[in-house]
């Protein structure tokens, strides 16, 4: 198996956390302070990157059979919780997530807060603020790295496939200078739940001891049959008077966390 | 213990999620896979996928019944 489907997975899925942890840095920096942001933002960056370092080689120390069971159903579950959001999303019955209201609120919270410092820290808030952001919204993106990477053995390629995603993100977002509230989340969403799923059945099987027909060729029939199920359930969910989540999956603008 | 109980709700919530029965329906069926595959000599590959499109299926239809 190459490593480019544990790349591309790993890129849309940081990117969509990504666009998430942006929204909250800029209201920090650009209501409070850019400093304080910054520091927020690269101690959480740090905590991500030793979790990565520590949990990353230890985890593939595992049996390949146990760990692609646990890793497997640990997967599954994971991305049918993003499928079932983006499903519900899509079909209406779960609001769409707002950048641009998403950042409207944490500016207007930064700007009520009051300030106070602690040690190298000028603005307390804002490191907090950022640094909550960027750790919450990354660990999801931890998850997903040492999971895929370690059942692939393929940590680096993950890690590869996520600093590609944040760098991307960061670059558009300093263009930009305001919440990128044009990125289908949705459809990002949809698609790396459709990956998770997929990769966790495949190697939850595998792990229970299951020999797959044809293989890893396997994954080529798996994957579009659990996107062909998800949008069957979001046809067939879908509702009647909702005119907007029809276009959802596809070209929404406005989209999800 | 205040503090274990809120990383441990974290930690549930974030691999969890909004639907335990999902989890379940996961865990359930993998280790039924194992008992077909190992003690019954079953290469039961089709036990996982099928439970996991009948999972999501039973989820969102519990969702939008909500």
């Amino acid at each position: 198996m190459t490593a480019l489907p544990l790349v591309l997975t790993v890129f849309v899925a940081c990117a969509v956390e990504a666009v998430e942890a942006l929204t909250i840095v800029l209201a920090a920096g650009l209501t409070r302070e850019w400093r304080s942001t910054f520091q927020g933002m690269a101690v959480a960056l740090a905590v991500l990157a030793v979790i990565v370092a520590v949990l990353g080689p230890t985890i593939t120390l595992l049996p390949l059979t146990a760990l692609r069971l646990v890793v497997g159903a640990l997967l599954a579950i994971f991305g049918l919780q993003w499928l079932r959001k983006a499903i519900l999303r899509a079909t209406g019955y779960k609001s769409l997530h707002d950048e641009a209201s998403a950042y409207l609120r944490e500016v207007a919270a930064a700007k009520a807060a009051g300030t106070s410092s602690r040690g190298r820290v000028h603005d307390w808030y804002a490191f907090t603020l950022s640094f909550k952001g960027v750790l919450l919204e990354g660990l999801e993106v931890v998850f997903i790295v040492i999971t895929f990477g370690a059942s692939q053995h393929n940590v680096g390629a993950a890690v590869i496939g996520a600093a590609a995603a944040v760098l991307v993100v960061t670059v558009t977002g300093i263009a930009v200078r305001a919440p990128l509230a044009r990125v289908p989340e949705n459809a990002m969403k949809f698609a790396v739940g459709v990956m998770l799923t997929s990769f966790g059945i495949f190697w939850g099987a595998e792990g229970a001891g299951v020999s797959w027909p044809g293989q890893d060729a396997a994954l080529l029939v798996l994957v579009p049959a659990v996107a062909v199920v998800a949008l069957c359930y979001a046809v067939l969910l879908r509702r009647p008077r909702a005119a907007q989540p029809a276009s959802a999956l596809a070209s929404e603008e406005v989209t999800s966390s | 213990m205040k503090r274990l109980k809120s990383i441990g709700a974290f930690w549930y919530d974030f691999v969890v999620g909004d639907d335990w029965r999902v989890a379940v329906v996961v865990v359930a069926a993998l280790a039924l896979t194992a008992v077909l595959v190992h003690a019954a000599g079953i290469n039961a590959w089709w036990l996982l996928p099928v439970c996991v499109f009948a999972a999501l299926g039973w989820s969102l239809r519990r969702a939008i019944r909500s």
